[in-house]
């Protein structure tokens, strides 16, 4: 057998690296990112400043963690549309164990954790199980969980806001996990960006350099050769919903403990912000491409272009047709990606 | 062989001396109920040898690979492992014995890169607890080294499977089986689906494969593809076998007119000359292929 050498090859060196990095599935978010920073910071005095990223930041960090799970899940190919109600079923919990059965707080927070994890479980089961798409599956738990949100609420504490969360006892000792804020030269970070960053970090590691993150490739990409090399195509995909469904506890807990109050209609329609975002990212729609620092960059222009928006002092309701455009381009620019992947380089 | 990280392999055979059987196949047959599907087949696999199966469409192909790469357990004869008469109950006590199957769809991801479908399945890893993860630079460097054993130099393992040619997946294929521990690889129709050129690439990849010591049944209906590699030829006919030829009782004509079926094509060529005419071109050409 021969030894491996350890020179590079000499034809690799024809690939400059600017087509090298081109070819990642991030760079279209990337370019974009900076795009849309350089276009508010001209057009509103107050985005570039420390103030004003503390706000984009805190808008993008929520969206940023459900896009981060959502892109996960798309890459294994599968959509999961309860994702957005699951932010508010899971802080709806939170809210009624404590203040109308007076729970621990913290005990509260964990049922949350377990039932979204068992939702999560629920839904890869029926699909895997069944072989229905995913959309239609996920599409039946999100009304169920929507309606549940909004009946269930009403008929235990006869209003569809939940309050008086400050005087759950022991709130101060869980408050500052999910909803601590520091000012840094005068403006607000919230700890939600670090969470963001954190579940990232953790998500591009998990892909890139473990086998969980080779075999969620292998099932978006190609399931039934998956199967027939060992991967375990179950296992992979129900774990797949399960991290999103966790993800939407971690949001609906920061969103929870950030304004101390949550709404029975929370959440609603958020779904398929996430499933932009990730797309933005890079994502393909088929799965078995993507990437997590992709979609957490499209949660970060979701997030530059609400707060820019706002700064700019247009018509809020323009940010709906940016985000369509959007994600029109990037399904463009993803499917010739694509096709250059596929094809010889 | 790179030599400072250990080799991560399922299952490690010693090497057999070439020409020592590995798989022996006397007179064995399948029945699905009243259903023959496959009758009185005997064949031998040596290390060091490739033995090709020819037969057309239905004529218990799959059948036999089935038997050998343990996906149905034969009902007569005798399958012989190192000279033990054995049945195989799944696909993984024949893996486990070293037989490895590589199948038409190849199972490649193709948007993954070539490195990470090497190992697809049986990830090396390192690490400990949570920080567990894949040996990503030794993975890189071993696809790189086995296919360029196997006689394929990549640019860069790191470009994704679906860029490259039939036959070289063909080839990635094959040098993941041995890889993992085959001692016989059964290839599927390998050169079906490709174009001329591919088939030589890939026909050199299975003379490779025995050079390299491995026992080879090479499965296809064409006798262009086979002879030039094959040592041994047993051709199928309607389940079954009519014969078990080494190369030296065997020349590449006498191997086409039997896969064609000499009496058929005779009795062709005279229906033709009755309906056309002895004197129409395509029956003198029937007849003169039939003659020659």
């Amino acid at each position: 057998m021969t030894t491996a050498t350890a020179a590079p090859d000499e034809r690799l060196a024809s690939t400059s690296t600017i087509s090298r990095l081109l070819t990642r599935p991030e760079m279209g978010a990337a370019v974009a990112a900076i795009a849309v920073m350089i276009f508010f910071s001209l057009n509103s005095d107050r985005f570039l400043t420390m103030a004003g990223a503390g706000v984009w930041l805190e808008s993008a960090s929520t969206f940023g963690i459900m896009a981060v799970a959502v892109s996960l899940l798309m890459i294994g190919g599968e959509f999961d549309l309860s994702a957005g109600v699951m932010t508010g079923f899971t802080a709806l919990v939170v809210g009624i164990l404590t203040t109308n059965y007076g729970l621990n707080i913290w005990a509260a927070v964990l049922v949350a954790l377990v039932l979204a994890l068992a939702i999560g479980a629920i839904n890869g089961y029926m699909v895997m199980r069944t072989g229905l798409p995913s959309f239609i599956i996920t599409l039946g738990t999100f009304f169920i969980l929507q309606g549940i949100d909004l009946a269930v609420t009403k008929l235990i504490i006869g209003q569809v806001t939940i309050q008086g969360m400050r005087d759950v006892p022991f709130y101060d000792s869980i408050q500052p996990l999910f909803g601590a804020s520091f000012t840094i030269a005068g403006g607000t970070f919230y700890v939600s960006v670090l969470w963001w960053l954190a579940v990232t970090a953790i998500a591009t590691w998990v892909l890139l350099r473990t086998k969980a993150g080779n075999w969620i490739f292998a099932v978006g990409g190609a399931q039934q050769s998956a199967r027939q090399v060992g991967v375990p195509v179950l296992r992979t995909k129900i774990g797949l919903f399960m991290t999103t469904a966790a993800a939407g506890w971690l949001v609906g807990m920061i969103s929870l403990f950030r304004t101390s109050t949550v709404q029975a209609n929370t959440g609603v329609g958020q779904e398929f912000i996430y499933i932009i975002c990730a797309v933005v990212g890079g994502c393909l729609l088929t799965g078995g491409y993507g990437s997590a620092i992709g979609a957490a960059l499209g949660a970060l222009i979701y997030g530059m272009t609400f707060q820019g928006i706002t700064f700019a002092q247009w018509d809020t309701n323009w940010l709906r047709t940016f985000l369509g455009a959007m994600l029109l381009a990037a399904v463009l620019l993803n499917s010739w990606v694509r096709t250059r992947a596929e094809t010889s380089r | 062989m790179s030599n400072e990280t250990p080799k991560h392999q399922t299952t490690v055979h010693e090497p057999a001396a070439p020409g020592t059987p590995i798989i022996e196949v006397v007179e064995i047959g399948k029945r699905y109920g009243s259903i023959i599907a496959l009758s009185d087949v005997t064949t031998t696999v040596k290390a060091g040898e490739v033995t090709c199966v020819l037969g057309d469409n239905g004529a218990g192909k799959s059948t036999f690979i089935k038997i050998l790469a343990g996906a149905h357990a034969h009902t007569d004869g005798e399958l012989r492992i190192d000279g033990k008469a054995t049945t195989f109950s799944n696909p993984r006590e024949a893996l486990e014995a070293g037989i490895a199957t590589v199948y038409q769809d190849l199972a490649v991801v193709p948007l993954m890169p070539v490195w990470r479908n090497f190992f697809l399945g049986s990830e090396p890893s390192k690490g400990f607890g949570p920080f567990r993860h894949m040996d990503v630079d030794f993975m890189k460097r071993t696809t790189k080294a086995e296919l360029a054993a196997m006689g394929i130099d990549l640019r860069d393992v790191d470009q994704p499977i679906g860029t490259l040619s039939g036959g070289e997946r063909q080839c990635v294929a094959i040098a993941r089986a041995v890889y993992f521990g085959a001692r016989v690889l059964i290839l599927d129709e390998p050169t079906a689906a490709l174009g001329v050129k591919q088939s030589g690439v890939v026909l050199k990849y299975i003379a490779k494969a025995r050079e390299r010591g491995l026992g080879v049944v090479f499965i296809t209906h064409n006798p262009h593809h086979a002879y030039p590699v094959g040592d041994r030829f047993m051709l199928l006919r309607r389940g079954r076998s009519m014969g078990d030829f080494p190369k030296s009782e065997m020349t590449l004509d006498e191997l086409t007119s039997m896969m064609a079926g000499g009496a058929e094509l005779e009795s062709l060529a005279h229906e033709l000359e009755r309906s056309m005419g002895s004197d129409s071109p395509v029956a003198q050409e029937m007849t003169s292929e039939v003659e020659a």
